[in-house]
């Protein structure tokens, strides 16, 4: 029954067993957990000789830091801004831990309180965000209101209790008493707007700036209550920064009227 | 990694050029889990061991792992036997897509379960038309998945197996007046019986551990689709030191199961 020449081969493949048992669980979690900031320079030509600044950013400011760090790139000739996208927990952390960085804005006070130790002054706030409802664009479960996710043949999904958008709807949903359960408990906003884009759920929780982001691809339907759960985005300097003169200008501007209305086009609330 | 005993008498010193990047492929491997190991608080621990939501996880886990590598023998099996046995037009290019999934990105199985199974996908659309079924959200999504991620290890270890064992006893079979499937049953199925245990180790190993398929495709929700791995990275948005425990406990079950394994079945090695 145990004919020579198999066993080598068999032990083999015990030795790659033994590899992918141990690594398998901790490299699929690295996988897409993006543990350090992908540096997405949003550089529009970097001068050699010019100084770079680097923002941390909650993910869901994408688009309108982009914009801003252009602007603030057009008033200071020979400085670039880089920015890094994130989860506001996973920057607040590289944050503490001496990332090389000059800038840090999160996506609610929680995560900035994380950060505490790395910032310099007393953190700004700087936009607020507010969860909305979206469904596919063609509304497949003939969605009208809020109500209809208590109907049965409604899939929908919202983000897991861990994640800030996920704390915002558990609350949401005690207050306005939702007795049905949601299919899927995402781990970031980003993922239930693709099951929604996707047509994967008939319906997701996510803020107004991602139903801004996704256009036409999403119907927006208001949630009760959610103008009493608005999450701040608080804005500050961190400690390590080389430029801090430059680094409280960008904060200056993000704060600014001009920058308010970059925000307010995202679709992000004033403070 | 022998350190610098001879392998054999006459052989030498192990040279330093194959020593020291051998030693520090060692550390890259091993310094990682026991500083994991060692950074866990294990004091969380006997609070996750009670709540009901880790509870469902590693149920779960084990669950759908034992189902895939149930289904991975039974569709496998023939499938490996059918590459190593039977000529057909295509075969190596088919051998070749086996092998593609064990170099997907897990996240780019999910979508592509999802476009070939989704709501609207291209098999997932007429499914929810003719008999109103939908795949996502449902713990036999998380099976899929896992089986999708988990079959080529399988199936190559046992082709491997099936190739190795050679045709010779099939051939004495038939002469002998067995049918293939006769033969398929008592001649080459017993003879290729360690290839099938490694490749079902393989296969549950991968399962247990499968994270990004299944988060993709079947989503993450507690008692139907939040197996032990999507739990570890929820609790990593918020707290590192949880995260930690719970990796603690997949790690010993793993370990306990492979042991338990190698008293069983692996003992001659």
């Amino acid at each position: 029954m145990n004919p020579l020449p198999r066993l080598p081969r068999l032990s083999r493949v015990i030795g790659l067993l033994a590899a992918v048992t141990l690594v398998a669980p901790v490299a699929a979690c690295g996988s897409d957990s993006d543990d350090s900031p992908s540096s997405d320079a949003s550089s529009s030509g970097a001068s050699s000789d010019g100084t770079t600044i680097t923002v941390l950013a909650a993910a869901s400011l994408t688009e309108s830091f982009g914009e801003l760090a252009k602007t603030f790139e057009g008033a200071h000739p020979g400085v670039t801004v880089k920015l890094a996208f994130d989860s506001s927990a996973t920057l607040a952390q590289q944050a503490v831990e001496g990332a090389p960085a000059d800038v840090l804005a999160t996506a609610d006070t929680r995560t900035m309180d994380d950060a505490k130790s790395a910032v310099t002054d007393a953190p700004e706030i700087f936009a607020t965000n507010q969860l909305v409802m979206v469904t596919p664009a063609d509304n497949p479960a003939g969605i009208t209101s809020f109500d209809d996710i208590e109907n049965g043949d409604v899939t929908y999904v919202a983000c897991v209790e861990t994640a800030p958008c996920g704390d915002i709807w558990a609350t949401l949903a005690k207050k306005d008493d939702v007795t049905s359960q949601p299919a899927s408990l995402e781990v970031d906003v980003k993922s239930v707007l693709a099951k929604v884009t996707s047509d994967e759920a008939d319906a997701g929780f996510v803020y107004s700036t991602d139903a801004v982001a996704a256009g036409d691809d999403v119907k927006e339907f208001p949630v009760p209550g959610s103008d009493d759960e608005i999450t701040s985005y608080p804005i500050a300097v961190l400690q390590q920064s080389d430029h801090s003169d430059l680094a409280r200008e960008f904060v200056d501007l993000v704060t600014s009227k001009q920058g308010r209305s970059v925000l307010e086009k995202a679709g992000f609330g004033a403070p | 990694m022998s350190g610098t005993r001879p392998s054999a008498p006459g052989a030498g010193r192990a040279p330093l050029v194959l020593v020291l990047p051998g030693a520090i492929a060692a550390v890259l491997l091993v310094l990682p889990l026991i500083t994991l190991v060692a950074t866990t608080p294990w004091r969380d621990l006997p609070d996750q061991l009670g709540s009901t939501v880790v509870h469902q996880a590693l149920w779960l886990s084990l669950e759908t792992s034992l189902l895939t590598v149930a289904l991975c023998a039974v569709l496998g099996t023939p499938l490996a036997w059918l590459l190593a046995r039977v000529e057909f037009p295509g075969r190596s290019l088919l051998r070749a897509a086996v092998a593609v999934p064990l170099v997907l990105p897990p996240v780019v199985a999910g979508v592509a379960l999802l476009s070939a199974l989704g709501r609207s996908g291209v098999l997932g659309r007429p499914l929810l038309d003719g008999f109103g079924l939908t795949l996502p959200y449902t713990t036999p999504a998380v099976v899929i998945a896992h089986t999708f991620v988990a079959m080529p290890f399988f199936v190559l270890s046992v082709e491997g197996a099936l190739r190795t064992a050679g045709e010779r006893f099939d051939v004495v079979a038939a002469t002998l007046g067995a049918t293939r499937w006769t033969t398929f049953r008592r001649v080459t199925l017993p003879l290729a019986l360690p290839g099938l245990v490694a490749g079902g180790v393989l296969a549950w190993a991968r399962s247990l551990g499968e994270f990004g398929a299944t988060i993709t495709f079947a989503g993450n929700y507690p008692g139907t689709t939040q197996t032990m791995p999507s739990l570890i990275y929820t609790e990593l948005q918020a707290d590192r030191g949880a995260a930690q425990s719970l990796s603690m406990i997949l790690l010993a079950v793993s370990i306990l199961v492979l042991a338990a394994l190698r008293q069983r079945w692996l003992r001659p090695l």
